[in-house]
């Protein structure tokens, strides 16, 4: 393979590990917009989604197909699901604590990770569970550059989904009340915004967008694993900050330069596959040295 | 001699200006005030010569020394140390405790010194202790040392908090709003410990008050910001004649009350 | 007036309990006794898991400060205890180092993996600190698997055990006594510092940032040291560690590794030294008492750790001296 080809195929595995990592990112940064909490979990309700569009899937599958069809339905049906879920981790975990210093949310956080982890563990006996959905090996053939139908849609559904939230936020009233309480909590509530519904919604959005893309990885890589929102937690996050944490565009951006980095990063001599990871790390390390608002987020002068 | 000169600070937030171009300064030995309706400015005033706001623009010198680029951990160093609006004591430690944190930055010792307990260590360790508790007796607290500090009564954590204050060995004293919700005899020893702070210890004294009663009789010097802009500046009575400054108070309330004439 | 005084103290509530110096030397002695006489009693089997309880009696002491007493989230300390275990690996099986020669070198490693890991993220908000410390957790390991000098997945193996003196340490109980002094360091230098200069800068830091910067307090600096403290900490945990095994391995050093310590310090109580080490006891010894629950057993963990944060976040072990403060 020439020197082209490798390229445009690294550019494609990079779009589409970038969407993955773009939808996961936009759910922390939402939560971390709105009430200021890095949501630990939220990689492991990622893994959530995953196993629950496994289940709908596999009780839908007789009805609908196992193709591309019946993974879409799951995925809606997991996104609301797993959104609900999200609503009920913050009413019973996060709510009690926001008012309590910052290490015991973090704390609280990382514990609701860890059911979440250990809970699926325990039900999974730490198994790979084949997802079971068909979505056939066909694609396009651009000289010797090969996208496969799968990698297509994939990517059209994540963009899809980033569209619809970007509408949302900015057109409709309830995303503007979003923004007001990501600004000043305290001012919104003077101006009569419901903030507890506000941050409900968020988490459920945010939530859902994670489920949606564990549901899809589920479909494209073909299993599920009860340890697989750790490393995506983890991506997700140093693409929340590349972009600027607390910013919707910024995920996005942040999302496909991660997973472009990660694709390309691991053609440089001396960074195999088995350094991406660290490669990842790394650039989060640099960022926060360097940059650590990000592309896209603002400096802010925290209040005395 | 001057002590604090504040030249051209302007701080904005988001576009709105908080501070424009205010020019200020304090003479060694001073006791003086600043005074100014609410929102105009004051705490973020202090907030930049302590080095928690950078301004966008201008300088602020201490004894000649620019202050501006500090961290605030380095101007109090340097000699500027403040009290806060809203009280803002260590929980969960004990008054000595709190009045100690003050002296972490005139002393020196580290992890080795502290793990093996050298004689050095012990003796600053005492030095620390004496000092603090000198402090709160130079305010007023002569017991319940050991007391969570939070659970304090009210007026007696401000006097922590000035105790606090007192031990970073300070050469400018700056007090946010020092006998906010102070009962009137509290106020009145307020202004004896005050004058003490500048007659026994030297330190140069300025605060933020909205009781001009207080203000009129404790200050040498006043000045008057109002919406970010330094309007006025000079001795209580030039101030309380001033009309610049009445029709500043006046705008928001009835002014010739709140300065007390 | 209300009388409620509060000493805040590294020792929790049993400062009200052992009030007397005499009581507390009895105490003190009845504790050191029951180490001493303890693996006689227990067997081989239970000297062996004492001795890893004692580990994560060093390891969450360490932790500790980080969390406990600077109030710094660090989800990956598992990377300084396995800078110290493939330092000692690597100098006396590569370097034909001398363990007590490659254990200044494993402190030292971890005092420069400590500054250059703490010094970039400890300026920005302290969610980030977790983070990052999670991200290099696993950079540690990734290195560990993937590098030759550190022998990949399986690790290294064949680590010769220390000599002190002419006494070979080597069998169970020898390492068994190993831990139980290093055990008595590690309290009393957490004692030593919790009471020092440094030590109630870390509680002011950890309290109001804000204040304790106005008080002239560089809180950059004071975290770094509770970050590079905890960092030795778990180095020389790691270098005993391998010593101890003769063998060690990626699997080791994981992320569930840094969760695990960090329980021992969740459930007793941070920032007090009994219950630290009460956790420590808990998070070694239930799994034993736990054994048929298989992977349920973290979960459990788990679940504990949730209700704790919810319900009791002072931990389990009792602060009587501290009460009222605490929400
Ligand atoms: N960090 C900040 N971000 C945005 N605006 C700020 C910030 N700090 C202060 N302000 C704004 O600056 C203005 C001046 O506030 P400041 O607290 O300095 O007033 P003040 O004179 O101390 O008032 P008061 O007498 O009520 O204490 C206010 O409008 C306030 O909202
Ligand atoms: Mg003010």
């Amino acid at each position: 393979m020439g020197f082209i080809d490798i390229f445009s195929q690294q550019l494609v595995n990079g779009i589409v590990l970038g969407s993955f990592y773009a939808l996961v990112a936009l759910g922390y940064t939402m939560v971390f917009g709105v009430v200021k909490l890095l949501n630990f979990a939220h990689g492991d309700l990622y893994m959530v989604g995953g196993f629950a569009g496994f289940l709908i899937l596999s009780f839908l599958s007789p009805f609908i197909g196992p193709g591309w069809f019946g993974v879409a339905v799951s995925m809606v049906f997991a996104m609301i699901a797993v959104g609900i879920l999200g609503v009920v981790i913050e009413r019973v975990a996060y709510a009690p604590m926001l008012s309590a210093p910052r290490l015991s949310i973090l704390i609280t956080a990382l514990a609701v990770s860890l059911v979440l982890q250990n809970g699926m563990l325990t039900i999974t006996k730490g198994q790979y569970v084949p997802f079971g959905s068909a979505l056939g090996f066909g694609g396009v053939n651009l000289g010797s550059l090969f996208i496969s139908y799968n990698q297509m849609i994939l990517v059209g559904v994540s963009i899809a989904l980033m569209a619809g939230l970007e509408i949302f936020v900015s057109r409709t009233q309830y995303g503007r009340a979003m923004r007001a309480v990501s600004v000043d909590k305290d001012m919104s509530r003077l101006l009569g915004i419901n903030v507890n519904r506000v941050i409900a919604g968020t988490f459920f959005l945010g939530t859902g967008l994670a489920a949606a893309a564990g549901t899809m990885a589920g479909a494209y890589y073909g299993s599920l694993w009860y340890f697989m929102g750790f490393l995506i937690g983890l991506k997700a996050f140093t693409a929340a900050v590349i972009g600027g944490i607390g910013s919707i565009p910024g995920a996005m951006l942040g999302g496909l330069i991660l997973g472009l980095l990660e694709s390309f990063g691991t053609q440089l001599p001396g960074v195999g596959s088995e350094w991406k990871d660290v490669f990842s790390f790394s650039v989060l390390i640099l960022v926060l040295v360097f940059k650590p608002t990000g592309l896209l987020g603002k400096p802010e002068q925290e209040r005395m | 001699m001057t002590l604090l000169q504040v030249q051209g600070v302007s701080l904005s937030f988001a576009g709105s200006k908080v501070l424009q171009g205010v020019n200020f300064a304090v003479a060694e030995g001073a006791i003086a005030s600043l005074i100014g309706p609410n929102g105009a400015g004051k705490t973020s005033l202090f907030n930049c010569i302590t080095g928690f706001y950078k301004p966008q623009a201008g300088s602020i010198r201490l004894a000649g020394t620019e202050t501006l680029r500090m961290k605030p951990h380095q101007v109090t160093r340097s000699g500027i140390a403040r009290t806060f609006q809203n009280v803002r004591l260590f929980r969960e430690m004990s008054v000595t405790e709190n009045v100690m944190s003050g002296l972490h930055c005139r002393t020196s010792a580290g992890i080795i010194e502290s793990i093996l307990r050298l004689p050095g260590q012990q003796r600053e360790e005492t030095m620390i202790r004496d000092f603090a508790e000198e402090c709160l007796t130079f305010v007023g607290i002569t017991e319940g040392w050991d007391r969570d500090a939070t659970t304090l009564p009210y007026g007696w954590q401000r006097r922590v908090e000035i105790a606090r204050a007192l031990a970073t060995k300070p050469k400018l004293l700056l007090l946010d709003e020092p006998a906010a919700g102070l009962t009137s005899s509290e106020k009145e020893d307020l202004i004896g410990l005050i004058g003490r702070i500048r007659d026994q210890r030297g330190i140069s004294v300025l605060l933020i008050e909205h009781d001009t009663g207080l203000v009129m009789r404790v200050s040498e010097r006043i000045s008057v910001l109002d919406h970010g802009v330094m309007i006025a500046e000079g001795a209580p009575k030039e101030i309380q004649a001033n009309p610049k400054v009445i029709e500043a108070y006046l705008g928001v309330e009835d002014g010739e009350a709140s300065l007390g004439l | 007036m209300p009388d409620t005084p509060i000493r805040p103290s590294a020792w929790g509530g049993l400062t009200t309990i052992l009030d007397t110096p005499l009581k507390r030397q009895v105490a003190i002695a009845v504790i050191l006794m029951a180490m001493i006489v303890a693996p006689l009693l227990f067997g081989q089997y239970a000297t062996v898991i004492l001795t890893n309880a004692l580990l994560y009696v060093v390891l969450a002491l360490g932790l500790n400060i980080v969390v406990g007493y600077a109030g710094l989230l660090d989800l990956g300390f598992a990377a300084f205890f396995a800078v110290g275990a493939y330092t000692v690996g690597i100098a006396t099986l590569n370097f034909g180092l001398n363990f007590w020669l490659a254990l200044p070198l494993a402190v030292f490693f971890a005092i420069i993996a400590g500054i250059i890991i703490g010094t970039p993220t400890l300026r920005l908000r302290s969610d980030y600190l977790a983070i990052v410390t999670l991200g290099f957790g696993e950079i540690v390991r990734l290195a560990a698997r993937n590098l030759r000098e550190t022998g990949g997945a399986s690790g290294l193996s064949g680590i010769e055990s220390p000599w002190l003196f002419g006494w070979h340490i080597s069998t169970p109980l020898d390492f068994y006594y190993v831990f139980c002094v290093l055990a008595i360091i590690a309290v009393v230098v957490s004692v030593r510092l919790a009471n020092s200069r440094l030590g109630r800068a870390w509680l002011y830091v950890r309290h109001d940032e804000d204040a304790a910067e106005a008080m002239g307090i560089d809180r950059v600096k004071v975290k770094l040291a509770a970050y590079v403290v905890g960092a030795v900490y778990g180095a020389i945990g790691g270098a005993f560690f391998a010593a101890n095994l003769g063998a060690i391995s990626p699997n080791s050093f994981s992320f569930q590794q840094s969760v695990l310590i960090l329980m021992a310090v969740i459930l007793g109580g941070m920032g007090k030294i009994p219950g630290v080490i009460l956790g420590a006891f808990i998070v070694i010894l239930a799994p034993e008492l736990l054994r048929d629950f298989g992977d349920l057993r973290l979960f459990i963990f788990a679940v504990g750790l949730l209700l704790i944060m919810l319900f009791r976040p002072s931990g389990i072990w009792p602060a009587k001296s501290r009460t009222g403060a605490r929400r």
